[in-house]
């Protein structure tokens, strides 16, 4: 099982580029379809989730400080703060509880 | 003349808008330039990747794949269901873009369709012009790949305990644009914490556990997306009215 790493990032980078290119080159009309429409409305939030939890558990030093930064993030998450302001602060508790334990 | 005098007033406007963009993306990015130093990627891989994809949730789900050695069909498989959503938006777009700018411009406004300069560009009131486009991606792309690099070099040299802190990172910003919009619709809150219950279970149950990490992701998004789609179908089209994503 060789593998290439430059040909791994080839094939992200067509993947993605020919997903954004397509439909703005070649489709002149609205997508009708509701299913497909309500389908790849709800992708993001799904896909967001579950590449969120649980690999969020395994992201620090110990699950006690990932814990205590998932807190964080979902509570100003919660609160609407920006996407830096949630980010940096689940970063700085996770910062400071893995100085408590350790 | 005065069509050109006011093309650059267009791209100006557009990387003032691009600003907080690059802000946010650095920051992601750096947390990603670590990512992908500490799963086996050189600098330069690190950098090249982010260059050529500019998405975060594709490039995470990447990084992994290529550390557990996965297929090239199944990180083709994975790029295609993380980013599907760029499709809608791309779609979207389409109908935004002002109709007389030259058609060649949407070959390069492709590159930089990511979820924030959707956001900016589809809640302008009057069409785009390609300019437009252009400002925002040349302010925020620069910060999404100054990120990676320095975030790259520099997770080398910090501490243990930094690096650890800066590992939720990337996590926290998910949940920054998931959460809000879970909040207001009680679809979505279903979506995500299905998704979370459903992933968490590939990770439990023996017989799932041997699923990869890429794969757990396509799964648990078409079953809980097509679920959802199929129970509560969007009667307005969707897209539009997104505020901020990755």
């Amino acid at each position: 099982m060789e593998h290439n790493i430059y040909i791994y990032i080839l094939v992200m980078a067509g993947v993605t580029y020919l997903i954004r290119a397509l439909p703005l080159v070649l489709v002149k009309r609205e997508i009708t379809s509701p299913f497909i429409k309500s389908f790849l409305y709800y992708v993001p939030y799904a896909t967001l989730a579950a590449m969120t939890f649980p690999a969020i558990l395994d992201s620090t030093g110990s699950v006690v400080s990932a814990v205590c930064g998932f807190g964080t993030a979902l509570l100003l998450s919660y609160m609407e703060k920006s996407l830096l302001t949630v980010s940096l602060c689940s970063c700085a508790v996770v910062f400071v509880v893995e100085r408590l334990i350790l | 003349m005065i069509y050109k005098k006011n093309d650059a007033r267009i791209i100006v406007r557009g990387m003032k808008d691009g600003i907080p963009i690059c802000l946010g993306y650095f920051a992601v990015s750096f947390a990603f330039g670590m990512l992908a130093v500490t799963s086996g990627l050189s600098v330069l891989q690190a950098v090249l990747l982010s260059l050529t994809n500019l998405t975060s949730a594709g490039q995470v789900a990447g990084v992994s794949l290529i550390q557990a050695g996965a297929a090239y069909y199944e990180m083709a498989l994975t790029q295609l269901i993380i980013n599907l959503r760029y499709c809608l938006m791309s779609f979207s777009l389409s109908q935004k873009i002002d109709r007389k700018a030259p058609f060649f411009h949407r070959f390069f406004i492709s590159y930089g369709i990511t979820d924030e300069i959707f956001a900016v560009a589809a809640s302008q009131k009057d069409k785009v012009g390609p300019g437009y486009i252009y400002g925002l991606i040349s302010v925020a792309a620069p910060g999404w790949v100054l990120g990676t690099l320095c975030g790259a070099v520099a997770g080398n040299l910090m501490p243990a305990s930094l690096v650890n802190a800066l590992g939720i990172a990337i996590y926290g910003m998910f949940l920054a644009i998931i959460i809000p919009q879970a909040k207001s619709d009680k679809v979505i809150l279903g979506c995500v914490a299905g998704a979370m219950v459903l992933s968490a279970l590939f990770g439990v149950i023996p017989g799932l556990k041997r699923v990869s990490a890429g794969f757990v992701i396509i799964i648990v998004t078409v079953v809980v997306a097509g679920t959802a789609a199929w129970l509560f179908p969007v009667k307005e089209p969707a897209g539009e009215d997104r505020e901020h994503g990755t």
